[in-house]
C-alpha cells in the first residue's frame, strides 16, 4: 500500500471521503445523452463560488456607510490593487447569475425535470431562485448610488402596501422611515452572510435531491428502468467523473469567454448591468424621473404595474407579483402529461410554452421602461398569458397529444 | 416558426413605445479618443484650470495622471493649485453650503461623471450656455434648461445668443449664435472642450485602458484553453455512444 493509499485508507474509517467522492462524482450516473442546456446546472454554481469569493474580497475595502459607501466603491475602483476588476467580476457575475439561472430553469420546463420523482428538486430550485432574488436586491443598495436608493425605496414601499401593517412592515424593514443608513447596515448584513448561508444551503440540498434520484435528460425518460444485471449500473448512464466533468469544463470556458467579453469591454453592458445613474450618489430629496429595477427583475415588475390600483391600494399589484413565483411552486402537480420531454409532447404544450417564453421576454422588455397607456395594455395581456401557462397547464396537458416515448434514450 | 413570429410582432411593436416616451434631445457626438494622450494632457490642464474651483473629483488622485504621461514633478509644478502632495484626492476648497447658496445647488463631484452623464451630453452641455439675462447668473443652457452653473469657459467661447425656430405652439432654441467674440474661434474652443470630454471620459475608470488589454489577454489564454479542452472531451468521449 502505498503512503496515499495509508492516508485515505486513515481519512475513511474517520470520514466518508471515497464514500463521498463515488456517489457524488467518479459512481454518480448521468444519463449519457445530456446536450448544451444541461451546461447551465454547474455554470451556476460556477457562478455562485465567483460571487462568493469576489465578495469577501470587496468586502475588506468596502463601506457600509451611508456617508462612504459610495466612496468606497470608486476607492476600489481606483486605488485597491485589482479592484477594479473584482468589482467588475462582482457586478457582471450577479447579472450572469441570472442568465444561467433563467436558462438552467427553461432546461427544466422543456424536459421536464420537475416532474416526479423530482418535485422536491425543483421546489428547492424555486426557493433558490427566490433567495438569488432577494441577495441580489439587497446587494443593489450597497454601492449607494441613486439608482440603489430609489430602487430600494420602491420595493420596500411595495411591503407599505400590505393592508393594516403595511405601514409598520416597511419601517420595520428599513429600520428608519426612510432607506437610510440603518435600512444599508441591515443590508449589508443580510447581503454578506445570512442569505449566501441559505443559498449555499439550498444549493446543497438541491444536488442531494437530484443525486438521490438521478439526473433527468433530453427524452425525459428514467434511465435507472434499464440497469445492467449483474453491476446494477443504469445501461445508459455515465460516471459523472470524468465523462460529464471534462465536458463541464468545455462549457466552463465557453462560458468564461463571455463573460470576460462582458467584463473587460463592456462591464456597464449598455446600462443594462450597471445604470448610468447609479453613478451618482444617492440623494433622498432628488427622485430620478424614471426608475426601473436592474434586467432580471423587470418581468416581475412589469406584472406589478399591470395590475391597476384597486379601493387605492397597490395591494393588488404587489399581490399577483407574488404569485407570479408562487405559482412555480405548484408546476409539478399542474403538469398532467404522460411524457416529460418536449420532444414527445404535442403542439399545444409546444405553443403554451413558446407564449410563455415571449411573455417573460415581453414583460422583461415592458419592465424597463417608464409606464405608459399602451405600454400598461401590452403588459396586462402579457401577464395574462402568464399566468395561463400555469393555470391551464392541468387541462392542456391532459388533453395534448403525446408521442410515444422511447424504452432507452436517443442520441 | 410560431415562436418566431411571435417574437418579431413583439420586437416591432416595442419601438413605438420607447420613442414615445423619450423626449427627443439632440447631443452632438464627442471626439472621445482615449488613445490620444496629448489630447489628454490638454484636457487635464483645462480640468485643472476651469472645473476644479468649484467641483471637486474626490476619487481622483493627482498622482493618477501619471497614467497619461505626466511626470511626478510636471503634476507638482503644473497642476497642483488645491493640494500640497501628488497623493492627495483632487478636493475643492470652496464648502458646500457655499456652492448651494451661490449656485442654488452644490456642484456635483465629478469624478464619474462621464459615467453617469456620459461623453455626448457633456461635449454638447459644455457647448450649449447662451446669454439669458432671465437667469441669476446671466446665462442658460441648451440641455440643461436653468442649470445653476454659469458659463466658466466664457471668456474663451465668447458670449453665445440662442436663435428660435417655431414647432407646434413652442418656440425652441434652432442653434446658437456667437454675438460676442472669445480669446479663440469657435472651432477651437469645440476641440478645448473635446478634450476636457476625453479627460472626463478617462477619469471616470482611470483602469479602462488596462482593462481593454488584459482583456485581450484573457480571451487569447482561454482560446487556447478551449482547443485543449475541447480534444481532452473528444478523448474522453471516443467509447461513449
Amino acid at each position: 500500500m502505498s503512503a496515499l493509499q495509508k492516508m485515505m485508507g486513515w481519512v475513511d474509517d474517520r470520514f466518508p471521503l471515497t464514500a463521498t467522492y463515488k456517489a457524488h462524482l467518479s459512481e454518480y450516473y448521468a444519463p449519457r445523452n445530456f446536450n448544451f442546456w444541461y451546461f447551465f446546472g454547474s455554470l451556476a454554481l460556477l457562478v455562485l463560488v465567483l460571487q462568493i469569493v469576489t465578495g469577501i474580497f470587496l468586502t475588506m475595502n468596502y463601506k457600509p456607510d451611508s456617508e462612504l459607501a459610495f466612496a468606497s466603491v470608486e476607492y476600489i475602483m481606483r486605488d485597491v490593487e485589482w479592484g477594479w476588476l473584482i468589482r467588475y467580476m462582482h457586478s457582471t457575475g450577479a447579472s450572469m447569475f441570472f442568465v444561467v439561472v433563467y436558462l438552467h430553469m427553461f432546461r427544466g420546463l422543456m424536459y421536464g425535470s420537475y416532474r416526479k420523482p423530482r418535485e422536491l428538486i425543483w421546489i428547492f430550485g424555486v426557493l433558490i431562485y427566490l433567495a438569488l432574488m432577494a441577495e441580489a436586491f439587497l446587494g443593489y443598495l450597497l454601492p449607494w448610488g441613486q439608482m440603489s436608493f430609489w430602487g430600494a425605496q420602491v420595493i420596500v414601499n411595495l411591503f407599505a402596501a400590505v393592508p393594516f401593517i403595511g405601514e409598520d412592515l416597511s419601517i420595520w424593514i428599513r429600520g428608519d422611515y426612510v432607506i437610510s443608513d440603518a435600512t444599508l447596515n441591515r443590508f449589508f448584513a443580510f447581503h454578506v452572510i445570512a442569505l449566501p448561508l441559505v443559498l449555499i444551503a439550498l444549493v446543497a440540498v438541491h444536488l442531494v435531491a437530484l443525486h438521490e434520484v438521478g439526473s433527468n435528460n433530453p427524452d425525459g425518460i428514467e434511465i435507472k428502468k434499464h440497469k445492467d444485471p449483474v453491476t446494477h449500473i443504469p445501461l445508459d448512464g455515465i460516471p459523472f467523473h470524468p465523462y460529464y466533468t471534462v465536458k463541464d469544463i468545455v462549457g466552463v470556458i465557453v462560458f468564461l469567454m463571455v463573460f470576460s467579453a462582458i467584463l473587460f469591454f463592456a462591464p456597464e453592458m449598455g446600462g443594462y448591468f450597471l445604470e448610468a445613474n447609479n453613478f451618482v450618489p444617492a440623494d433622498p430629496l432628488k427622485t430620478p424621473q424614471h426608475i426601473a429595477p436592474l434586467w432580471y427583475f423587470t418581468p416581475f415588475y412589469a406584472i406589478l404595474r399591470a395590475v391597476p390600483p384597486m379601493f387605492g391600494s397597490q395591494f393588488p399589484g404587489v399581490v399577483a407579483m407574488g404569485l407570479s413565483i408562487v405559482v412555480m411552486f405548484f408546476l409539478p402537480w399542474l403538469d398532467r402529461s404522460k411524457v416529460k420531454s418536449i420532444r414527445y409532447r404535442g403542439p399545444i404544450y409546444k405553443i403554451m410554452l413558446a407564449l410563455f417564453i415571449v411573455s417573460f421576454i415581453g414583460l422583461g422588455y415592458l419592465g424597463l421602461l417608464p409606464s405608459t397607456p399602451v405600454a400598461t395594455i401590452f403588459a396586462q395581456v402579457l401577464s395574462v398569458i402568464y399566468f395561463l401557462f400555469f393555470l391551464l397547464m392541468p387541462w392542456y396537458t391532459s388533453i395534448d397529444k403525446t408521442k410515444p416515448e422511447p424504452e432507452r434514450v436517443t442520441g | 416558426m410560431k415562436r418566431l413570429k411571435n417574437f418579431l410582432f413583439l420586437l416591432a411593436a416595442v419601438p413605438v413605445l420607447a420613442f414615445a416616451s423619450e423626449a427627443s434631445l439632440h447631443l452632438d457626438k464627442a471626439p472621445v479618443n482615449l488613445a490620444d494622450q496629448d489630447s489628454l494632457q490638454r484636457g487635464a490642464r483645462m480640468f485643472v484650470n476651469y472645473c476644479l474651483n468649484c467641483h471637486s473629483a474626490g476619487s481622483m488622485r493627482y498622482s493618477r495622471l501619471q497614467d497619461l504621461g505626466l511626470t511626478e514633478d510636471q503634476i507638482k509644478d503644473n497642476l497642483l493649485f488645491a493640494a500640497e502632495k501628488p497623493g492627495e484626492p483632487m478636493k475643492v476648497g470652496m464648502a458646500k453650503t457655499d456652492g448651494k447658496a451661490w449656485f442654488g445647488a452644490t456642484p456635483p463631484d465629478l469624478s464619474v461623471i462621464s459615467r453617469s452623464r456620459g461623453a455626448d451630453w457633456l461635449y454638447t452641455y459644455l457647448r450649449g450656455f447662451y446669454r439669458d439675462d432671465t437667469r441669476a447668473t446671466g446665462w442658460n443652457n441648451t440641455v440643461f434648461d436653468k442649470v445653476g452653473m454659469p458659463h466658466v469657459m466664457w471668456s474663451l467661447q465668447g458670449e453665445m445668443a440662442p436663435r428660435y425656430k417655431k414647432e407646434g405652439e413652442h418656440e425652441v432654441i434652432e442653434r446658437l449664435e456667437l454675438v460676442k467674440p472669445g480669446s479663440v474661434t469657435l472651432a477651437e474652443y469645440d476641440a478645448m472642450v473635446g478634450d476636457l470630454v476625453n479627460y472626463l471620459v478617462w477619469m471616470g475608470e482611470p483602469a479602462q485602458l488596462q482593462r481593454k488589454q488584459l482583456g485581450l489577454i484573457v480571451l487569447a489564454f482561454l482560446a487556447v484553453f478551449f482547443v485543449v479542452a475541447y480534444y481532452l472531451k473528444k478523448e474522453y468521449w471516443k467509447d461513449i455512444h
